[in-house]
């Protein structure tokens, strides 16, 4: 376990908690009805090293985006703590959060929409220096930002600086946004579906540029759908089912040896590029249930094919599974 | 021996606002089988999804097809659009991208179908009612459902219903442009299993266009790799991947990750060449890390090869030890 010189991990979120409210609407309101409440995240524990790359896999509705925001702050829990290189940010007021912003970013999924249009590439990556009052002269800020584009290899740096983001092709759009988020040298970069918008060909790269930043000591918290990704660039991934992680691991181990029901299915349904592999997906029926009704004991109990009576009423708890250190799931009959 | 639906030396230009053309297709030539599933892949802006356009007659006003779209011999695009309305969605239906929320809100998913058949003569009143309860039942959707609207529909079920409207008027091909691009990994099981389902027990014969490799090799027998506006190869699915005769498809199967595959996934360098200028050599020279004096030069022609493939690149004409 990499840790700080100050003997702390890099972020540690625990029973994390966040609902949000369902709107009644004006006859549910006048009526009384009673508050309905989306129960996005419900008691969700993980951690997170310097340069470790954690995959938080699901499918939509999951609550994986949720978690990341939460975690960033940009969306405030209910119940739970995270803490941030040692740091409880759990109810830190904005302003007393300021300073350790600039230690923590995120990318987004659309490198279409996450630049603005109108801005040249040294401005957009020049904009968080500028909030944050970081970077010193402007010669110094200059050489900041030619830096961040050689480390998003959008080299040489002049053929970029002046481009708008029309001028370039969708890689080369996430690339200026990840220039633009560690310009600020975070110690944190949350990624939510890096490259699910971009073409094939250009994934590897983009994937294989975050692996690169993770070598240099940068913690990513991944979030993704996409199960052969995590698979491949992942050091260890959660997954996460109705708000709830059901098993987290090593990369390797959840996905060679999977243990929860969930994860198993979810892995079976995931096509291989060989058309020779032609596995035995094990579909299951109908789509998860929304989280206003999350079910009663395991919420993966109404679609387990293994479920039993027990199901119903216990809430089973992340145990360690399988032979792998940290490899953990959270179901009744792996226990057994 | 002729195939179902035969598209020979397909070409779409694009008129631009500023006067010049874009070649967006370039000579394409495919061919389904009854029964049959071709994978049509390639990246964004390689003209797969505007090759499913011109073969449906459904192209913008500022483009024009040339070629022949034969369906059972007959050529739907001599005529335009005199020859192309009586085989649309008759014989030839097409389940758009993002279909599942394509359909309208304020109308049942029953009433939409029903429309749809009446407006193709294939049934009315409550024999109309009777087969969308029919088609419905087909894709997975319960009948009783037909009273619901879109948006009481997860994603699933409404791409479900997409495909039973598509389906209306028993056509003989189904061209399914992206149809799981939006959805969970789980739901896209399940929409592949009804494709496969329908393509065994109905005989239809699928035109699969999409830029996921991975969901090809799993429902396609064939598939044709796109690449700027031209075919680079066809052929099996398991030769493409096992035995590629084009560097774009081995580079475009390696850059793709697999759930087991043990190499890391590795991008292909560069970008496509703009289609709104004429090419030198192969179009994809630049990117290619087989390319030598010929290919800068000459642009390759898609040559038949063994067992019912084809490939457009020069290394197949220099014998193995020389490549």
């Amino acid at each position: 376990m990499s840790t700080t010189a100050n003997g702390h991990r890099l972020l540690e979120v625990e029973d994390l908690v966040v609902h949000y409210p369902v709107a009644r609407g004006i006859v549910g309101t006048m009526t009384r009805q009673p508050e309905k409440l989306v129960r996005a995240v419900e008691g969700i524990s993980f951690s997170l090293d310097r340069g470790e790359l954690l995959a938080l896999v699901g499918e939509s509705g999951c609550g994986k985006t949720t978690t990341a925001q939460t975690v960033l702050r940009l969306i405030d829990p209910v119940g739970g703590r995270i803490a941030f290189d040692g740091r409880d940010i759990t109810t830190l007021s904005n302003k007393t959060l300021r300073p350790l912003r600039r230690r923590m970013q995120i990318i987004y999924q659309d490198p279409y929409e996450s630049l603005d249009p109108r801005l040249k590439v040294h401005t957009t990556i020049e904009e968080p220096l500028v909030i944050h009052r970081a970077g010193g002269s402007k010669t110094q800020r200059a050489e900041l930002i030619r830096d961040a584009l050689e480390r998003v290899e959008l080299t040489p740096p002049d053929l970029f600086l002046d481009r708008y983001p029309h001028e370039l092709s969708g890689g080369q759009r996430q690339r200026v946004a990840i220039a633009a988020s560690i310009v600020l040298g975070p110690e944190l970069l949350v990624a939510d579906e890096p490259v699910s918008m971009l073409d094939v060909s250009v994934r590897a790269g983009v994937l294989t540029l975050l692996d690169r930043l993770r070598e240099g000591g940068l913690g990513i918290l991944m979030i993704t759908h996409d199960l052969s990704t995590a698979a491949r660039f992942a050091d260890r991934i959660a997954v996460m089912y109705l708000g709830r992680i059901v098993e987290e691991g090593p990369a390797s181990a959840v996905v060679s040896d999977p243990q929860h029901p969930y994860t198993k299915a979810l892995l079976s349904v995931v096509p291989s590029r060989d058309p020779r592999e032609r596995s035995q997906p094990q579909i299951l029926t109908g789509e998860a249930p929304d989280a206003v009704n999350v079910p009663s004991g395991c919420r993966f109990h109404p679609r387990c094919p293994l479920a039993v009576d027990d199901c119903r009423t216990i809430d089973p708890e992340l145990e360690r599974v399988g032979e792998a250190r940290g490899h953990r799931a959270a179901c009744i009959l792996v226990r057994r | 021996m002729s195939s179902l639906l035969e598209i020979e030396d397909l070409n779409v230009w694009f008129d631009l606002p500023d006067g010049g053309e874009l070649h967006a297709v370039q000579g394409v030539n495919v061919s389904v089988d009854g029964g049959g599933r071709l994978g049509l892949v390639g990246e964004s802006g390689c003209g797969k999804t505007t090759t499913a356009l011109a073969l449906m007659g459904l192209l913008p006003s500022n483009a024009s097809a040339a070629g022949r779209v034969l369906l059972d011999g007959t050529d739907l695009l001599a005529g335009g659009e005199e020859t192309m309305r009586p085989h649309r969605w008759v014989d030839v239906a097409i389940v758009f991208q993002g279909a599942m929320n394509a359909l309208n809100p304020v109308q049942t998913v029953g009433a939409q179908i029903v429309e749809a058949l009446e407006e193709h003569g294939q049934a009315r009143g409550r024999t109309a009612r009777a087969q969308t309860g029919e088609l419905l039942e087909a894709v997975g959707i319960p009948a009783s459902r037909a009273s619901r609207y879109p948006h009481e529909l997860s994603g699933g079920m409404r791409q479900r219903a997409a495909i039973a409207m598509a389906l209306s008027c028993k056509p003989q091909v189904l061209i399914a442009d992206e149809p799981t691009t939006a959805l969970d990994v789980m739901v896209q099981a399940q929409i592949l299993e009804l494709l496969d389902a329908l393509c065994r027990d109905f005989g239809l014969a699928l035109l699969l266009v999409t830029h996921d490799l991975p969901v090809v090799a799993q429902l396609c027998d064939r598939a044709a790799v796109m690449y700027a506006g031209e075919i680079v190869e066809s052929g099996p699915v398991d030769s493409l991947y096992h035995e590629p005769r084009h560097p774009y498809t081995r580079l475009l199967f390696a850059a793709t990750p697999d759930l087991h595959g043990g190499d890391i996934p590795v991008s292909i360098p560069g970008s496509p060449p703009r289609l709104d200028r004429v090419l030198q050599g192969c179009p994809f020279h630049q990117r290619c890390d087989r390319a030598f004096a010929r290919c800068t030069d000459e642009r390759p022609l898609l040559k038949t090869l063994d067992a019912g493939r084809a490939a457009a690149c020069h290394l197949n004409d220099v014998p193995a030890e020389v490549a």
